[in-house]
């Protein structure tokens, strides 16, 4: 496949060659330039804005990536090996390097229930008449900030997760995407890919996505949008795992239909700078949202996670537990609200988020809200920050334990009660032998 | 292997002198806690196979002791001396981190235990047991294969009428003050110390459970364990009963006796102690006004 000719930067020659080379519906061209357009209007956010008061980005420099090229395929060896579905029998899986789709399978059993699992790229130039409901919904919406348009605008490598109505997958899937071979190529690589997951009623399934990378300079801007159809159920894991030169920009959103469940699992280790906002909206009644985080930050990584858990109708349930320990001078910032509605009676809303600090150098900044226009609800919040207690250290030390060795044990014990809530045994795991392995010396 | 050493082979003519040479030795011991001097010259040397009983008026320093020779940080030595003897090594306590001393044969039953939540009570004293038992062992190196563990655990908590779903619970974490407790000695049955203080373990246990409990640290210490058993009580004495008695009163072991002095004190309280050493009870009375001075401020 030869390369298409892109010059450095996102600039309009490279964005018209980009959309000339794509055999995409009309549809989805026309968003794309939308978004263009949009992004061209827009400037990078600045602290001045409230969402960005806390993420200082004047170090990223938009002019040193360029659009993901056909070209950038790099040697599999270089493609670390997936965390999450170690041991895990599943039942499709794909894989995206440097924002392209490099490989992928589907059990025979789900295709033919009519399950759709691969390329978004590939499928929406199949299915588009089945899909343009969906895009057209713009769950992600591209004006959010000058990332959402770029991603909006130039996405590739996407990942599509649709499940006919009625149909159960047990099996989990499973995606990862890698941003890797800087080092060797010089070239700064860059992922927009997205994940699109579209249950239908009374579907169920389980993805795992992960990411990960190694330490160059690398650029993440992504879009996740869950589609949850009415009495369908979803278990998505998200590990995000760049290498500590990615930055990470992203939106990621899901809405749930009348009696429709999500379990939200999110692993937020890597990258040099993430910034996310992570919105569960509940527009069915009944509607039930469990979200997870389990963060551990080191080295000067700040990572900062916008939350919304929007009750749009009553009855529904939604309940976030995050959690972070944070080593040297990293920082973590989480920011949660719970908005409910005028009509969404009955609401129950929690939201509570953990920090664990294991060093002097280390910040986290916790902002619970909440927004509530309807008068017969229940939210409450919380949120924590505190160093390991020298008294639990020496408790495990009298019983033989070193130092080291007693406080890797609180910090997974600390991290138990999100685990605790995750039943994907592959998943605890992975999440906490990446977590012991960062744990290092604390004093 | 030490921990599976039997009370009959500790008990053997053989290794009965052996055993016999393991001492644990506090001379003159001062320690500080946020630069207050709380104990001021403590005296106490403890063999392996005797039952120290150590008793006193609350705020004595009988915990502090219990910190000073298991090793906590908090705990600041200004003078005087620790040492260990054990299998003809001689170990200055005070030159040891308080994993060391345990790894060494030094076992301290907190009289309030700290809960760590999220962690198994089963997966913490798995590694537990490994470094006591293998005091060499690198952190990272193996621990004991799991299936040899459980079924140790599960025959120690039958010995114990534990429950063995008990040991699936985060350490501590919403245990009852007589469940703390019971946890405690299991602990001590499983890491098979050569010395323990055991500090106020009847504390918050029921009538029943104090006499099992009882019975049980006098199976599991048996003639191999050097036992200081800190009480205000007489039941968990009554299968242990003391080879010596030693009072504390202001920070100093005042008085020491046999275990006429425990039913003594059990029968007639401190105030003969307290007018038999009337330096200590002014040093026990100045130490409690200085702290209600300091909470009026
Ligand atoms: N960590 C500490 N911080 C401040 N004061 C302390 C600390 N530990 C001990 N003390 C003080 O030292 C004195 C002795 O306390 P200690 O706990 O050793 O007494 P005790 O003999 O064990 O009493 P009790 O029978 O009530 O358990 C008390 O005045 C106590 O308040
Ligand atoms: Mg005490």
């Amino acid at each position: 496949m030869s390369a298409v000719a892109v010059s450095p930067g996102f600039t309009a020659e490279s964005f018209d060659a980009f959309i000339a080379a794509r055999n995409e519906p009309v549809w989805l061209k026309a968003m794309r330039r939308a978004a263009w357009n949009q992004f061209r209007e827009m400037q990078l956010p600045s602290r001045r804005e409230e969402e960005w008061m806390r993420t200082d980005i004047r170090m990223f420099k938009l002019e040193k990536f360029a659009p993901p090229s056909e070209a950038a395929a790099v040697a599999p060896n270089l493609v670390p090996s997936p965390l999450l579905s170690a041991g895990v029998d599943l039942g499709g899986a794909m894989s995206v390097v440097n924002g392209r789709f490099q490989e992928g399978r589907l059990a025979e059993d789900l295709a033919r229930q009519g399950v759709l699992f691969g390329s978004l790229d590939t499928l929406v130039t199949q299915h588009g008449d089945k899909l343009e409901p969906y895009f057209e919904q713009k769950l992600v919406n591209s004006s959010a900030d000058k990332f959402a348009a770029l991603h909006a605008a130039l996405w590739t490598g996407g990942t599509l997760l649709y499940v006919p109505r009625g149909v159960e997958i047990a099996q989990p899937l499973h995606n990862i995407a890698a941003l890797v071979g800087a080092n060797a190529t010089g070239v700064a690589p860059v992922d927009l890919s997205k994940i699109m997951v579209i249950l239908e009623d009374g579907a169920s399934a389980t993805l795992l996505s992960e990411t990960a990378g190694d330490n160059a300079a690398a650029l993440h801007c992504g879009s996740i949008e869950l589609f949850v159809g009415s009495g369908a159920r979803l278990r998505y894991v998200n590990l995000q795992h760049w290498g500590s030169g990615t930055w990470h920009f992203a939106h990621q959103k899901a809405a749930l239909g009348r009696d429709a469940s999500l379990q939200w699992t999110i692993g937020a280790l890597g990258s040099r700078l993430a910034k996310v906002n992570q919105h569960v909206a509940l527009r069915g009644e009944y509607a039930n949202a469990q979200v997870n985080g389990v963060m551990f930050t080191e080295g000067r990584q700040h990572l900062s996670y916008h939350t919304l858990q929007h009750h749009e109708q009553p009855h529904g349930t939604s309940d976030l537990l995050y959690k972070g320990a944070l080593q040297d001078d990293s920082r973590l910032v989480w920011r949660g609200m719970i908005r409910v509605d005028k009509d969404a009676q009955k609401t129950n809303g929690y939201q509570r988020d953990d920090n664990l600090m294991l060093s002097d150098g280390a910040r986290a900044d916790s902002i619970p809200g909440l927004e509530i226009e309807a008068d017969d609800v229940r939210c409450t919040h919380g949120a924590t920050a505190g160093r390991v207690d020298e008294e639990q250290i020496f408790y495990a030390r009298s019983r033989g334990l070193t130092r080291k060795e007693a406080i890797r044990m609180i910090v997974a014990g600390f991290f138990q009660q999100v685990f605790d809530r995750i039943e994907l045994e592959s998943v605890r795991e992975a999440l906490g032998l990446a977590i012991g392995r960062r744990i290092r010396e604390y004093s | 292997m030490v921990g599976l050493t039997t009370k009959n082979e500790a008990n053997s003519p053989a290794m009965a002198g052996d055993i016999k040479n393991d001492v644990l030795t506090i001379k003159n011991l001062h320690v500080s806690v946020d630069g207050k001097p709380i104990l001021k010259g403590v005296n106490l040397t403890v063999r392996r196979g005797e039952t120290h009983a150590l008793m006193g008026p609350n705020g004595s320093g009988k915990s502090t002791l219990g910190y000073a020779i298991a090793g906590h940080p908090g705990y600041e030595v200004t003078d005087g001396s620790a040492e260990l003897i054990v299998d003809g090594t001689t170990y200055n306590l005070l030159d040891l981190e308080a994993d060391e001393r345990a790894r060494r044969g030094i076992f301290l039953a907190f009289q309030r235990p700290m809960s760590i939540p999220g962690v198994k009570l089963a997966d913490f004293l798995r590694h537990a047991t490994t470094n006591v038992r293998r005091p060499e062992r690198k952190e990272g190196e193996e621990l004991i294969p799991m299936r040899e563990f459980r079924k140790e655990l599960k025959s120690k908590m039958e010995q114990l009428r534990m429950d063995t779903e008990f040991a699936r619970r985060y350490v501590n974490e919403g245990f009852s003050g007589g469940e703390m407790k019971r946890a405690e000695i299991l602990q001590m049955a499983m890491l098979r110390p050569k010395f323990a203080i055991l500090d106020e373990t009847d504390s918050g246990l029921d009538v029943d459970a104090v006499r099992l409990a009882s019975q049980s640290i006098a199976e599991i210490g048996g003639a191999d364990m050097g036992i200081i058993i800190i009480t205000h009580h007489d039941k968990l004495l009554e299968h242990n009963v003391p080879d010596f008695t030693h009072v504390m009163l202001g920070g100093r072991i005042v008085e020491t006796g046999g275990r006429e002095l425990a039913e003594e004190l059990h029968g007639a309280g401190y105030d003969r102690i307290r007018a038999a050493y009337p330096d200590a009870a002014a040093e026990e009375k100045a130490m409690t006004e200085k702290k209600q001075a300091a909470a009026a401020v």
